[in-house]
């Protein structure tokens, strides 16, 4: 045994660990809601499926990847297979056993897995989607979170991402724009409307992921301390000032505000303060909230215009707001917090580095997902056929319907 | 006076909908269905064994027009709704008797 067990930190890291799970079946009802009815319960197992493949990847070899022995500052070695002889570990690092630092990341690389499914939504194959999850898993996730929290190059470079701005948001968004466009548009996508068919469980599922966050965000500072309550109160901050700026947004140009786009502005403050929580201060969060909002909403429109069936838009929330939230931090970053300081405080050091880190992570995940997706599609094919996807996939794929 | 009553799939209901009101019928009820024709809806091959998905989504468009317009009526919406494919739908003319309408008493033969 090494260092010390707080008990306070192990609580609230067991507690936060918790929070950031209940933010995929969330997710899968954020999801679920925006689909037409007949696929809905593909979309919400599909983040259940993704938890699930990504839990057992994990402990097995995943976390080693990510925080084994660095390799080149590019991917961790596989010295913690199935975790050895952790139980009396105390991570590196933090007062906290490593077995609950292993089940928090654990529930990150799960939850970046799910957000993918927006680019596939209602036409990919039940059993593609597990291949690719897994792979995808392996060759994006693991190596980009290992050069952020694993002590890669990212790290060694000085790139700060607090709770996984690049990680989480900037992989699974981009990576979601690569595979839309290798598994293509959703068959009648831009011919007739697909309008969401059940607005509520969306907000529902919005409002579990915004619970969680507070996990995610306040959890990443490994420690029961003013960091966390940090992280918690900025988190909060910008959600709902990006839920209100995409609001005004939306209102201005269309007329009325619909609460689906305040909830997707919600959540684009949630990914853009992701990797500044633990770096910025209250003023920082309203204005990355503020901007975030308006940013993600155009981004939106952008995509539709481009007549690109990107479907739930995580490259336009989590993408764009996952890269605004990164370089924000280098703008941002304030020493009242934190021993870091941004380019408003004259470091434009940190702003150069984080754009850097950003625009690789950007990169990397859309060529490396760009690959999978081509090798899946071409060795056992990633859609369904067009009759599957015209009776829905709940009917096709799981043998089940959501509504009499 | 008759009743066209109109069975489509559901994502031409838009399609339809605009047809029509570029012909100036605007009137019209609608309501979701589930229903099948001669092919018992679809069957899905899926890994060697097969299985039906019998009764498929549909829209019921209910339309009241005079006489004259029946034709017109019947033409733009099967331009509207049809794929060529199986499961377009079928359109049924039906005769009405009279009409009333509420809030005035107003009555139409």
């Amino acid at each position: 045994m090494t260092g010390h067990i707080s008990a306070g930190d192990t609580a609230w890291l067991l507690a936060a660990t918790a929070l950031v799970m209940l933010m995929t079946p969330g997710l899968g009802l954020f999801y679920g809601g925006m689909v037409r009815k007949k696929n809905v319960l593909s979309m919400i197992a599909l983040s259940f499926i993704a938890y699930a493949i990504v839990s057992i990847q994990w402990v097995i070899y995943g976390f080693s990847l990510a925080f084994g022995h660095d390799i080149h500052g590019f991917i961790g070695d596989l010295c913690y297979f199935l975790l050895p002889n952790f139980y009396n570990m105390v991570w590196p690092g933090t007062s906290v056993p490593a077995l609950v630092y292993v089940a928090f990341q654990l529930v990150f690389a799960a939850i970046t897995l799910a957000i993918i499914t927006s680019a596939c939504a209602e036409r990919i194959k039940l059993s593609a989607f597990i291949v690719f999850g897994l792979l995808w898993t392996t060759f994006v996730y693991d190596p980009l979170a290992h050069w952020v929290w694993g002590g890669g190059w990212s790290a060694s470079l000085g790139a700060l991402d607090f709770a996984g701005g690049t990680v989480v948001h900037i992989s699974s968004g981009f990576g979601a724009l690569a595979l839309a466009l290798v598994i293509g548009k959703r068959s009648g996508f831009g011919e007739y409307d697909m309008e969401p068919h059940n607005i509520p469980m969306t907000l529902l599922g919005a409002a579990l992921l915004w619970f969680g966050w507070f996990g995610f965000n306040a959890g990443s500072a490994v420690a029961a301390n003013a960091s966390a309550a940090n992280a918690f109160l900025v988190t909060n901050t910008a959600a709902a000032a990006a839920g209100l700026s995409w609001m005004f947004a939306s209102w201005i140009k269309e007329g009325k505000p619909g609460s689906l786009g305040f909830v997707s502005g919600a959540v684009a403050g949630l990914v853009a303060i992701t990797p500044a929580a633990g770096y910025v201060g209250v003023p920082g969060s309203i204005v990355i909230g503020i901007v975030v909002g308006i940013l993600c909403y155009n981004m939106m429109l952008f995509r539709i215009s481009r007549g690109l069936d990107e479907s739930l838009d995580a490259w336009a929330v989590h993408g764009m707001g996952g890269l605004w939230g990164a370089i924000a931090t280098g703008i941002f970053a304030t020493k009242a917090v934190s021993d870091y300081s941004g380019l408003i405080y004259g470091n434009v050091h940190q702003f150069v580095v984080q754009i850097i880190a950003a625009f690789a992570a950007v990169a990397y995940a859309f060529v490396v997902t760009f690959i999978l997706a081509k090798i899946v599609d071409a060795v056992i094919g990633l859609r369904v056929t067009e009759e599957e996807e015209y009776v829905g996939l709940d009917i096709s794929q799981h043998g089940e319907t959501a509504y009499a | 006076m008759k009743k066209i009553e109109a069975i489509i799939r559901p994502e031409k209901l838009e399609d339809v909908k605009k047809a029509l009101e570029s012909k100036g019928i605007v009137a019209m009820t609608v309501s979701d269905v589930k229903g099948r024709g001669e092919q018992k809806g679809i069957k899905l091959q899926f890994r060697g064994r097969t299985m039906e998905v019998d009764l498929l989504p549909k829209v019921k468009i209910e339309i009241i027009v005079e006489d004259s317009k029946v034709d017109t009526v019947i033409k733009t919406i099967a331009d509207a709704a049809r794929t060529g494919r199986y499961g377009d739908g079928k359109i049924f003319v039906i005769p009405v008797e009279k009409s009333v309408r509420v809030r005035t008493g107003e009555v139409e033969k």
